[in-house]
């Protein structure tokens, strides 16, 4: 007989708990500091040295240093934080929100102010 | 001499999670032969290696399995790693083995739930999916990411975990394993469980050793073969015992794999005993140059790496032999003789990862 209610002790100590699971979108799903969310980028700190693109193993990063643009294919990121290791002056970050889903696959382009070099600033 | 008929068995079935094709021969209810057509979803990731850097195809090792993602990462990274000459932090070999563990809980875990679902045990399903979501909230405190982890690299780990969080995880783990213990008591001792799994698909010893059965399938027919004992990375700093059945039925499978979940629990919490402070990379320079066949554990089994470097950044030849191509053959041999009604449950027991085999 005990061995066809082996399973009786943890069904009545479920019903005393509350449910396992999360009610996700009523509340709002849990990440920790280390999740691999989507990348973002700070346009003012960015001077364009390609580090990024040259590290991204899927190709999902494009720099143009002579237009000044820097643009992210968000379905070809995989998240592995590659260029935040590699981006020197900072500007690339890890957010922990994953990336939200789209109806086209767009390409997320920002304009970059290309940094002045040194020999052209007046008054060297 | 009854009529024979064949039954074809998936590429879609309810009780398999990933493609393979089986013509079932039937006389009567019985199953006489099993044809397997497997490459539903061959992705032709070993050529990769002739286009990806060295160092990227960790992130393409990883990718080969979505349960056993991180081990396929060490296996390949090993083998990199012997060719090159590297001597790595101990710190590394620590965290590569406490992850390695925590895979082989969330496998194990997975398989028991998906075992439990084939034989019609929902709630059991139901609570094994609930302890392995605790595992797998660890993995994404410590590595980031929930199925892909991206945590190892040529030469070490990308991640350390401090001295607070980890004992926060051992506590955190401490519970996973009291609610464990009553869903395995389940596991071993319910009349359901024991009634639909003993005796079905016997697989002797002799057959085992003959076919070339690798991991649980091979420990629950009575062979000792674990690739734990080669005592690569850090396991030579650790005790243990493979788990090992005899009787070589689906019971026997998954009792392994019950107990081997508690092994795997007392690994980690020797892991973090013996872990060392220090560094947890070394500088790598230089490229491969030469060839290596590297093995490790898996859940499933054994799988083996073979890697061949020619002194360029790209590799010259990546191979890999998976558990479940190794699992294939005893499986066909299990298959043999029994009813018709116990093939989802023997295909199930061997843990088959198509994906793996495929690659």
């Amino acid at each position: 007989m005990s061995d066809i209610l082996t399973m009786c002790k943890t069904v009545l100590s479920s019903l005393r708990k509350k449910t396992a699971c999360q009610m996700y979108p009523i509340k709002p799903a849990k990440f920790y500091k280390n999740t691999r969310g989507h990348i973002t980028i700070d346009p003012n700190k960015c001077i364009l040295c390609t580090m990024c693109a040259k590290r991204c193993p899927t190709r999902a990063i494009e720099v143009d240093r002579a237009k000044g643009t820097w643009l992210i294919n968000r379905y070809k990121c995989i998240t592995c934080n590659e260029c935040v290791i590699s981006c020197k002056p900072v500007a690339l970050r890890m957010e922990i929100q994953y990336s939200p889903p789209g109806a086209k696959k767009d390409i997320e382009l920002y304009n970059i102010e290309k940094p002045t070099p040194k020999s052209a600033v007046p008054g060297e | 001499m009854a009529n024979r008929t064949v039954i074809p068995f998936g590429p879609q079935h309810p009780v398999l999670p990933e493609p393979i094709h089986l013509d079932l021969v039937l006389e009567d209810e019985k199953v006489v032969e099993a044809i397997p057509n497997v490459g539903f979803i061959h992705r032709g990731l070993e050529l990769l290696c002739q286009k990806k850097p060295f160092q990227d195809m960790v992130l393409v090792a990883e990718r080969i399995c979505g349960i056993c993602s991180l081990i396929h990462g060490v296996g390949f990274v090993q083998g990199v790693e012997k060719i090159m000459n590297l001597d790595l932090p101990e710190r590394a070999l620590f965290l590569r083995v406490f992850w390695s563990e925590l895979s082989r809980i969330h496998s194990h875990l997975l398989w028991l739930g998906l075992a439990a679902d084939a034989i019609g045990f929902e709630s059991l399903f139901m609570h094994s999916w609930r302890v392995r979501e605790m595992i797998l909230d660890i993995f994404e405190e410590t590595t980031g990411g929930r199925v892909i982890f991206n945590v190892i690299k040529v030469g070490g780990v990308k991640k350390d975990i401090t001295k607070e969080t980890f004992t926060r995880i051992m506590k955190q783990l401490d519970k996973a394993e009291e609610e464990y213990k009553q869903i395995s008591e389940v596991f071993i001792n319910d009349f359901t469980v024991i009634h639909r799994w003993s005796g079905v698909g016997v697989l002797s010893k002799e057959d085992a050793v003959k076919l070339g059965a690798v991991g649980p399938t091979a420990r629950a027919s009575g062979i000792k073969s674990d690739m734990r004992m080669l005592k690569y990375g850090a396991y030579e700093k650790i005790d243990f015992e493979p788990t090992v059945e005899r009787s070589g039925d689906c019971y026997a499978r998954a009792a392994v794999r019950v107990k081997e979940v508690y092994q795997s629990f007392d690994i980690i919490r020797q892991c973090y005993n013996k872990i060392p402070e220090g560094e947890i990379e070394t500088k790598v320079t230089g490229f491969p140059n030469g060839e290596y066949f590297s093995r490790v554990e898996q859940p499933r089994g054994e799988v083996v790496y073979y890697v061949k470097g020619n002194g360029t950044k790209f590799l010259d030849r990546f191979r890999v032999r998976t558990p479940t191509f190794a699992n294939l053959p005893p499986l066909l041999q299990m298959l043999a003789g029994c009813d018709l009604a116990d093939v989802p449950a023997i295909i199930l027991s061997i843990d088959p990862c198509i994906s793996c085999t495929e690659r």
